[in-house]
């Protein structure tokens, strides 16, 4: 097991390594020196040199490469000179308000795709299942944002349940926690895309568990049908769960920017749209790098939990 | 890579050698029929159909400006001339669909087609070569699969001029992760039977070996990622629109129509949000049923007869 774990940490620093050096790359060819956001663009050419030797941008590459490994490594990611911010005192701002949007849809999805998948592998090929199934697929191919649009439409402009974007008073952790009504349009978008594709596997998963031995023993033991579906199948069914939510992490934090944008809620993914339209590179590529390591730790701690819970995985 | 397969019909002065494929064998015969028995799948198919006749076909029956703008008969609701309304430029709306429609099919196409080529090289390359050259290639993959395929494609997107061909090759070439370890997998199965060992004994080099042993036997796994390949880069487009960095203006694409539903909702001008909406959704459900029969179609362990 340690083993098995630290085989996956060195591959996992590996790829995060490769994630900077491609960031970086990018980062260099789309805007090599802030130089003319600091200067301006009409800057003279004597001091654009002297300041890009000043702070280091006159470097071989792969010299720049270092620090900027060096940097990511103390946790700095650089500065924002559009928005005379440092880009980590900008993620702190916001990444409580989307670590808050996310975690509450990925919870209210795993919520609603646990029990429903395994009832429609109990109920399977009866109409409900096929209801359910065929929702789940059209909502998988739904475009997050339209399904967004298609819930403002009828619960905040027709029946005025919800306000159609998230108020501008909002703008702490605990305020759109302590305003459930500001924030439920987006949770519900977001969870209902992930329990499309969450439900799907965890029907695959249970209708495999059902046909094993143990469900078998633990029906011929007795034992009633709630305590032999709560008590042995849900344990075991949900442990493709785990990988599935390490690797949801990216659909998440997509999911995240197209919600906060079709909301107006303030978060990282907000904060990444505006830098797209001022072409704030030093946040774009930041925010890039962070979710690559963030997709990185996700498949880490889903791979070791699932060697935890399942020896199955250890042995092989 | 698509003349590459034709090619392998040819019937070679050489004779087979084992393990090529010579013509449309039983075992696509029966996955054929699998597909077809597929009630969903067929439908599916249909819809795909419908779609391509009423993108392409579609406007040269039904004639609409597409190209002025006209100012005098903007956000017409539906009626009259104009069957589903015209928007904020005075387009015909289902004129609009039609052509936009036309741009997400071909960079959907377009987009997938690449990713495939690509994919399905790098895949084959590695699972063959294996070693060092294997370990670097796939690390190669699970680093670009962990940064975000929407981060990078936006990012890059602020600097490419937004053309059919830009956005095809933006998304086609951020999308080759998952076929190139499909067909790695598939390979790493393959490599080691018999027909591949006596290609090799009769002095077959890498290049004949991918070309005509390997990538048409891995050929089902890819076909049946094109259909998500191509539903994926219909629904980026999508998103690519919305967030303002679709197809440049006044090419028409049913992502960038949908980049100003926010205001057309809170307008109550619905026939600009729901009916390109639903082709977009009925386009990408169609392709995800086409992919998901396809794959039941090719694995022999679910086939019933």
């Amino acid at each position: 097991m340690i083993g098995y774990v630290i085989r996956r940490l060195i591959m996992a620093v590996i790829v995060t390594i490769g994630i900077a050096a491609i960031t970086f790359l990018m980062l260099h060819y789309l805007s090599p020196s802030p130089v003319y956001d600091v200067l301006g663009a009409k800057a003279q050419p004597a001091a654009v040199v002297s300041w890009n030797k000043l702070h280091g941008y006159d470097r071989p590459e792969i010299a720049q490469f270092f620090s900027y490994l060096g940097n990511l490594v103390r946790l700095n990611f650089g500065y924002s000179y559009k928005l005379d911010q440092s880009v980590s005192a900008l993620f702190q701002e916001n990444a409580g308000r989307s670590a808050y949007l996310s975690g509450a849809a990925l919870v209210l999805s795993l919520v609603i795709a646990i029990p429903l998948g395994i009832a429609q592998a109990v109920k399977r090929n009866s109409v409900g299942d096929y209801a359910v199934t065929a929702l789940n697929f059209t909502l998988y191919s739904m475009p997050s944002f339209f399904l967004g649009l298609i819930l403002i439409q009828f619960l905040a402009l027709d029946w005025h349940v919800f306000p159609p974007i998230v108020s501008d008073s909002v703008t702490t952790t605990w305020q759109a926690f302590i305003h459930p009504l500001q924030l439920t349009l987006p949770i519900v978008t977001l969870a209902a895309i992930n329990v499309a594709s969450f439900s799907r596997y965890m029907r695959s998963s249970a209708l495999d568990n059902l046909a094993q031995d143990y469900i078998r023993l633990a029906r011929a033991k007795g034992l009633a049908e709630r305590t032999v579906l709560f008590r042995h199948l849900l344990r075991n069914a949900c442990l493709p769960m785990i990988t599935l939510v390490g690797l949801s992490i990216p659909t998440l934090l997509a999911g995240n920017l197209l919600i906060e944008v079709l909301f107006n809620y303030p978060g990282l993914g907000l904060l990444f749209y505006n830098a797209l339209q001022t072409l704030d590179y030093n946040i774009l590529l930041a925010y890039t790098v962070l979710a690559g390591i963030l997709t990185v730790l996700g498949n880490l701690i889903a791979d070791v939990a699932i060697a935890a819970a399942d020896p199955r995985v250890r042995l092989a | 890579m698509v003349e590459g397969v034709g090619g392998l019909y040819d019937s070679s002065a050489l004779g087979p050698e084992g393990g090529e494929v010579q013509s449309i064998s039983s075992g696509w015969r029966l996955a054929l029929r699998e597909f077809m028995a597929n009630r969903l799948a067929v439908f599916g198919l249909g819809v795909l159909v419908f779609f391509v006749l009423f993108c392409f076909v579609g406007p040269l029956i039904y004639h609409t400006n597409q190209s002025s703008f006209n100012p005098l008969i903007t956000d017409l609701p539906p009626g009259g001339s104009y069957p589903l309304g015209t928007d904020e430029h005075g387009f015909d709306e289902l004129g609009r669909i039609m052509a936009g429609g036309q741009t997400a099919l071909e960079i959907g196409f377009f987009a997938s087609a690449i990713a495939t080529v690509l994919g399905t090289l790098w895949g084959a390359i590695a699972g063959l070569v294996g070693g060092i050259v294997d370990g670097v290639m796939m690390r190669f993959v699970d680093v670009l699969l962990s940064i975000p395929f929407l981060f990078i494609v936006l990012v890059l997107a602020t600097k490419f001029s937004a053309t059919v061909l830009a956005e095809s090759l933006l998304l086609g070439l951020f999308s080759w992760l998952v076929p190139a370890r499909l067909v790695r997998g598939e390979v790493l199965t393959l490599r080691t039977r018999d027909f591949v060992l006596a290609a090799r004994v009769m002095g077959s080099g890498n290049r004949r070996i991918i070309l005509r042993h390997l990538i048409p036997n891995a050929l089902s796994v890819v076909i049946v990622n094109i259909t998500f390949q191509v539903a994926d880069a219909i629904l980026a487009l999508a998103y690519l629109g919305f967030l303002g960095f679709g197809v440049q203006y006044p090419t028409a694409s049913w992502g960038d129509m949908l980049g100003n539903a926010q205001s057309y909702v809170s307008e109550g001008y619905w026939w600009l949000v729901y009916p390109v909406g639903g082709c977009l959704v009925a386009v990408v459900l169609a392709a995800n049923l086409v992919g998901d029969a396809l794959r039941d179609a090719f694995d022999v362990r679910l086939r019933r007869r």
